[in-house]
């Protein structure tokens, strides 16, 4: 039970990276508090495997340290960590039983045999295996293995954090749903830090109350889902995160107001310090709308495609050459010509080289 | 739904079996013929029903070739596969080292086997041999020639080096082909060398360790040229096995019937010893 510090953090599968590009981590500083439930989510290849084999001690970083409350455990190897970890494809220990993998851990310890058995009972019960600790693990289906796996982290008392690499990969949709539930709930009872790796955004949303998006090996943005999807801090979490993802257009600036289409829009944050910058608006096509006829201004624009997406249409315009995606509710009219864009201007957003200007 | 009854597929399946019939079992058939009859010269054939399998079977001769055949098969199984395993484990996983240790590995097994019959037999003599010659030259009373005891030390020898290497490269396949993830399992969970080895290597050399048990005891059970080569069954009967034995009565004394018989008696045994290894070896498989 700890707190863990990721102070400075970079990693290169190099010997002697020279460009920044050569780094697979560039550069991480988190802190996760103990008891803590959070999602690492970022699209394939980002480093989040890289910083959770760094946490977990499989992997030395190459700058860097990491802290467990106030011990350094940089070079401790991952048995002296106190960490558990469960892998996208299922390891159990074949030629034993259910029983046996979930003892495994503190057997290996030297933990006496009625400590043991007490634990693993305890735990076989919290991961509903009770019934089945005297199969073999081999016959178990893909969901029963990923249990264990989890089980044998939970069965240590000693630790740390559980860590999840996009566990559900080999599961059957239909599981998923129901083993992503069982694990929210474990973390309310067992109360341990808990980091889930995934690059799905329904897994990372639903289960933790903390995500970290990560890009490109760096952390872009860290905080509540709602946070992620009211307030991305990057143009890159307003993407990843949606569906569909948040619209990025670039704009020009005049007397520090944002102009699009030549027309200014009105922004919710302000446009300081982003002289030479790139710049683009982010909204998302939820907080986009329709002007009604009688409202004055709005972006004129052409409807080039629409889709059905059950409660509502996903509607995508054309203006000035740039796409602007929006949501339309069930029953709601679109209009047929002279259609007319409002943005919500509290949730309407300015960006300077990815990064939201402040 | 009626299915359709169209014979002519057979037409497909007869070129492999008249290829099977000409390669097997009309060879077999051929000693089936010659263990229930009699020979005697101008090729006239006498029926003795299954006199010849009573004989072999009562002789103390076959019993000994085949107690000489099971202690030869048996050590030589003790020996190689542990070793091998033990080497597999040793050879490196990753980096330049690897083909080399491949290539080292597969040299035993490209030589022809009579030439490894001829390359130990000269490599053990006691007078020129260098094995034989540094054997004695350290004070030990080293003759295969004349000693049974160094014959079948330099017997089991030799097939240890011309056949481990089976083992090694069939288990090398199996150690490779476990992901890492279960290695990286393994330290977490806190498991040392020996649970490792136990509880993640072992299980998954399972299926290609069966399969090397299965093809050293067939071939060792069969070894003929290499043993013929080396000590030709000497000194006296003392490294007779099974197949060389047969070839004495067979084309040595030209006894056909008892010689068929033995065949037979023979190849059953090595077709229930293998049913009964691969039973017992993938018995745990299903529960």
């Amino acid at each position: 039970m700890a707190k863990i510090t990721l102070d400075g953090i970079r990693h290169s599968y190099m010997e002697n990276p020279v460009e920044e590009a050569d780094w697979a981590l560039k550069q991480v500083d988190l802190t996760w508090d103990d008891g803590g439930a959070y999602a690492l989510l970022g699209p394939s290849g980002c480093g989040k495997t890289t910083l959770l084999n760094i946490i977990s001690g499989l992997l030395r970083p190459r700058r860097g340290s990491i802290l467990f409350d106030e011990t350094d455990v940089t070079p401790l190897p991952p048995d002296q960590r106190h960490i558990a970890q469960v892998f996208q494809f299922p390891v159990v220990y074949d030629t034993m039983t259910v029983y046996d993998n979930l003892a495994f851990p503190l057997r290996n310890r030297g933990v006496d045999p009625a400590t043991v058995d007490k634990r693993v009972r305890e735990v076989a019960e919290f991961i509903d295996m009770s019934h089945r600790l005297k199969e073999r693990a081999k016959g178990l289906t893909a969901d029963g293995k990923q249990k264990i796996s989890l089980g044998r982290g939970l069965v240590r008392t000693d630790v740390n954090v559980i860590m999840f690499d996009e566990p559900l990969t080999v599961i059957d949709p239909h599981l998923k749903w129901q083993l992503r539930s069982k694990l929210k709930e474990l973390h309310q009872r067992v109360k341990r830090t808990m980091i889930y790796v995934t690059h799905d955004q329904t897994e990372a949303l639903t289960f933790a109350d903390k995500v970290v998006v990560m890009n490109l090996g760096e952390v872009v943005q860290v905080g509540t889902p709602v946070e992620l999807f009211e307030k991305p801090h990057h143009t890159f979490v307003g993407h990843f995160i949606g569906s569909p993802g948040m619209n990025v257009l670039p704009c020009a600036l005049d007397n520090g107001k944002p102009i699009l289409a030549g027309q200014p829009v009105a922004i919710a944050n302000q446009a300081k310090g982003t002289d030479g910058k790139s710049l683009e608006i982010g909204i998302r096509p939820e907080f986009v709308s329709f002007s009604g006829p009688n409202e004055e201004g709005g972006l004129p624009v052409q409807i080039s495609k629409v889709s059905d997406a059950g409660r509502f249409r996903i509607v995508e315009t054309k203006c000035d050459g740039q796409t602007v995606r929006l949501l339309v509710g069930e029953g709601k009219e679109i209009p047929s010509d002279g259609a007319r864009l409002r943005f919500d201007p509290a949730n309407t957003r300015l960006y300077a080289d990815g990064w939201l200007a402040e | 739904m009626n299915k359709t009854v169209n014979q002519k597929a057979w037409l497909f399946v007869l070129p492999v079996f008249v290829l099977v019939a000409f390669n097997a079992i009309i060879p077999l058939m051929t000693v089936v013929n010659y263990s229930v009859q009699e020979t005697f010269g101008d090729n006239t054939f006498f029926w003795s029903g299954v006199l010849w399998f009573e004989e072999v079977l009562n002789s103390e001769r076959f019993h000994d070739s085949l107690f000489r055949q099971l202690m030869f098969t048996f050590s030589i199984l003790a020996i190689e596969i542990p070793l091998g395993i033990a080497i597999a484990l040793t050879m490196p996983r990753k980096g330049p080292w690897v083909p080399v240790c491949l290539v080292l590995m597969a040299l035993p097994l490209l030589i022809p086997w009579n030439v490894v019959g001829a390359m130990w037999n000269i490599f053990a003599l006691p007078d020129i041999g260098f094995l034989g010659y540094v054997l004695n030259a350290l004070g030990f009373d080293y003759n295969f020639t004349r000693q049974p005891g160094d014959a079948w030390f330099t017997l089991i020898l030799m097939d240890v080096w011309h056949w481990t290497s089976l083992v090694v490269l069939l288990s090398y396949a199996g150690l490779v082909s476990i992901p890492d993830a279960y290695y990286q399992a393994a330290k977490i969970d806190g498991a040392k060398g020996w649970a490792i080895f136990r509880h993640i290597q072992l299980p998954k050399m399972k299926r290609v360790l069966t399969i090397a048990v299965l093809l050293r005891f067939m071939d060792s059970f069969m070894i003929y040229t290499e043993a013929s080569v080396l000590t030709g069954g000497g000194p006296g009967n003392s490294t007779t096995v099974l197949s060389i034995d047969l070839v004495k009565i067979a084309l040595g004394q030209f006894d056909l019937g008892p010689a068929a018989a033995m065949s037979l008696i023979y190849f059953l045994i090595i077709l229930l010893l293998s049913w009964v290894f691969y039973t017992l070896m993938m018995r745990n498989e299903e529960s």
